[in-house]
């Protein structure tokens, strides 16, 4: 097992919100709930949930764009929350992240060069023309002519731009990237090429990445381990495979039942009833007794930990190993 | 004979320079009651606009049915009066639209949204008729607590509750035909298996025809008994739904299902990526649509627009070369 390059614990954000006659209540937004995991070197760690899950602001916790309620976010063994400005600047430069809409992303008053060259400026890096070479450079790396560079990002189509997405993420070379639902809004064949982009990049520039989705087919194909989001906490965690094959949580075991596969009935796929609960008022004890099949009675008092399985697969259901013997029968 | 049968279908839209360009174009189709079409495509390929001029819904002057016919149990809709298509929207084709949110009225409550429609198509029953039919159809679509939600307005509901509201609306009337527009892309994969299952229960219970708007394939490969593949505003592959996954013969299908990451990919290899994009309005080939990015293509391509061509009785591919393709 290679070591881990950014490993989270505990982690909590919570965001509270003014609700009510002129706002005198409040409400706290548990977005991200006492989340642990590790990102090794070089591997694809794919979160997966519904909307609402937390996975952005997981993302985005990571990145410090937002500060961490509780918990703590450790990179190459430095916890990240003492971090001094100047050391601060150099995480920034190591973790970078692509974003799901690259026009909302991309600055349209900016030529493409202008984008490119923005982190070279901030983080000080080269001078004129070797920063001009480095332009060139990138769009090559990421499929796109050099006479890309004086065009502005209107003029660009969807994959396009998501190309000058990827070529800015990777311009100060970072060692994590953190995808966000990055092929989400682009069509099947334009999805195909970028997620190949992304493959051949990680191999050459040795990424480790985030790779954050709802798209479970994208996300399968793109990890090798897959953590599992729902209502702010990972139900599950593991292999890609074994997540795929050996699902544990009932959750896991609905979400993949209810993709839609080629030649399959609607009535093949198993069904998780209700809607997600909000993520304002998140049910007590398990977060998902309300809307699972096989629910306890004490489901809805006790939230269940992560138990291993094997050193690599974990599930936060108190009757897993009941469900893997089939001594349960869906309610 | 078919419930609707689409022939020629052509939709033009007006550029910024004024000048109008056919971006669907000489489409046709059918669909029988009962049954399910899905009409599948990627970004652009016209499969809203096709559906919206089925009931003059295009937004003008921008777009426009520019030739074709569309006809509905036999009667011509395309070339009929405002008055008379008021009377089909609605009662005998319903339609249904991606974003819930938008496609309801935000300032009017559930009750009220639904009741207009009951309204509108029948007068004649009176309120307390038109109060139970609403909490009918709320239990229909599977609203839990409908009674409580008669109140509700769109934002206090959940997008798959929304979804529910507006399969409630299109249902009022029991059309014959449903028109449902991407229905499930803004919701969760779990909330999408949910509607897709009610429509198909509905469809089975009403024996309502659907045209089935996506972009997922593996989801049109679900819901349809036929489909029709569009590309750049022309239908690449017709047919059986079963025929066209199992065996497709335009090279296009076939780099679709092939760009699919999925469980049967050998996981991180690269996929079959189609390259290049769809050519843009403005500079549409003048033969195959698809020539630019086809791996197949040939000097024929590039100059003559293929035809609908019979691969079996029910099945029909628009490509020169698919006889050499499939050998």
């Amino acid at each position: 097992m290679s070591e881990a390059i950014l490993d989270v614990r505990g982690l909590k954000l919570q965001f509270s919100q003014r609700s009510g006659v002129f706002g005198r209540d409040r409400a706290v937004v548990r977005a991200v709930d006492d989340v642990s995991f590790e990102l090794r070197k070089g591997e694809t760690l794919g979160l997966v949930g519904e909307s609402g899950c937390g996975k952005s602001s997981l993302g985005k916790t990571l990145l410090n764009l937002h500060k961490p309620t509780a918990g703590e976010v450790i990179y190459q063994g430095k916890n990240i929350a003492g971090l001094s400005d100047k050391a601060m600047r150099e995480y920034r430069r190591s973790l970078q992240i692509i974003f799901q809409d690259p026009f909302e992303s991309l600055n349209s008053r900016h030529t493409v060069s202008a984008i490119l060259e923005e982190p070279l400026l901030i983080h000080r890096i080269g001078d004129r023309s070797s920063r001009a070479q480095r332009v060139t450079e990138l769009l090559d790396m990421v499929g796109l002519p050099s006479s890309a560079a004086n065009k502005y990002p209107h003029e660009f189509s969807g994959g396009q731009r998501q190309r000058i997405g990827i070529a800015r993420a990777i311009a100060l070379n970072p060692s994590v990237l953190i995808c966000d639902e990055a092929v989400s809004a682009l069509d099947v064949s334009v999805q195909a090429q970028i997620l190949n982009l992304l493959l051949e990049i990680q191999r050459e520039l040795h990424l480790s990445m985030l790779f954050i989705s709802h798209d479970l087919g994208v996300v399968r194909h793109m990890s090798d381990r897959i953590a599992v989001m729902y209502l702010g906490q990972i139900v599950e965690i593991g292999d890609a495979q074994a997540i795929y094959e050996q699902a544990r949580h009932p959750y896991t075991q609905g979400l993949l039942a209810a993709i839609p596969r080629l030649g399959s009935s609607p009535e093949e796929n198993s069904q998780i009833g209700g809607d997600i609960p909000s993520p304002m008022a998140p049910p007590a004890g398990c977060r998902f007794h309300t809307r699972c099949a096989y629910a306890q009675a004490e489901c809805s008092t006790q939230a269940p930990e992560l138990r291993a399985e094997s050193a690599s697969h974990f599930t936060a259901c108190h009757f897993w190993e009941e469900l893997k013997l089939r001594e349960f029968t869906p309610a | 004979m078919s419930l609707l049968s689409i022939q020629n279908l052509s939709v033009s839209i007006l550029g910024d320079d004024g000048i109008a360009r056919e971006l669907v174009s000489s489409i046709s189709f059918d669909i029988a009651a009962g049954e399910t079409l899905g009409l599948v495509g990627e970004s652009g390929c016209g499969k809203s606009l096709t559906a919206m001029s089925i009931l003059d819904l295009l937004p003008k002057p921008q777009a426009s049915r520019s030739n074709g016919k569309v006809l509905f149990k036999g009667e011509d809709i395309g070339s009929t009066n405002q008055t008379r298509l008021r009377q089909i929207r609605g009662k005998n084709i319903a339609v249904i639209f991606q974003d819930p949110m938008t496609a309801l009225n935000p300032v009017q409550s559930v009750a009220q949204q639904i009741g207009e429609v009951l309204r509108i198509h029948f007068p004649e029953q009176s309120r307390q008729q038109h109060g139970q039919r609403i909490l009918e159809l709320l239990r229909e679509v599977g609203i839990p607590a409908p009674e409580a939600r008669l109140s509700a307005y769109p934002h206090q509901l959940s997008g798959g509750m929304r979804q529910r509201v507006m399969i409630a609306m299109a249902l009022a009337c029991e059309p014959d035909l449903l028109i449902a527009d991407e229905p499930t892309t803004a919701l969760d994969v779990t909330i999408q298996s949910q509607i897709v299952r009610l429509l198909k229960g509905l469809q089975a219970k009403n024996g309502m025809a659907m045209l089935f708007i996506t972009h997922d394939l593996a989801l049109v490969s679900q819901v349809s008994d036929h489909i029709a593949v569009m590309y750049a505003g022309k239908i690449a592959e017709y047919g059986k739904a079963r025929d066209v996954f199992a065996t497709p013969h335009h090279p296009y299908t076939q780099s679709l299902l092939a760009a699919l990451p999925g469980i049967h990919h050998q996981a991180k290899s690269p996929l079959l990526a189609l390259e290049g994009q769809v050519p843009a309005i403005e500079n549409m080939p003048s033969g195959c649509r698809f020539a630019n990015r086809c791996r197949y293509v040939a000097e024929l391509c590039h100059n003559k627009t293929p035809l609908a061509e019979h691969i079996s009785e029910t099945n029909t591919v628009a490509c020169h070369r698919w006889k050499e393709i499939r050998s």
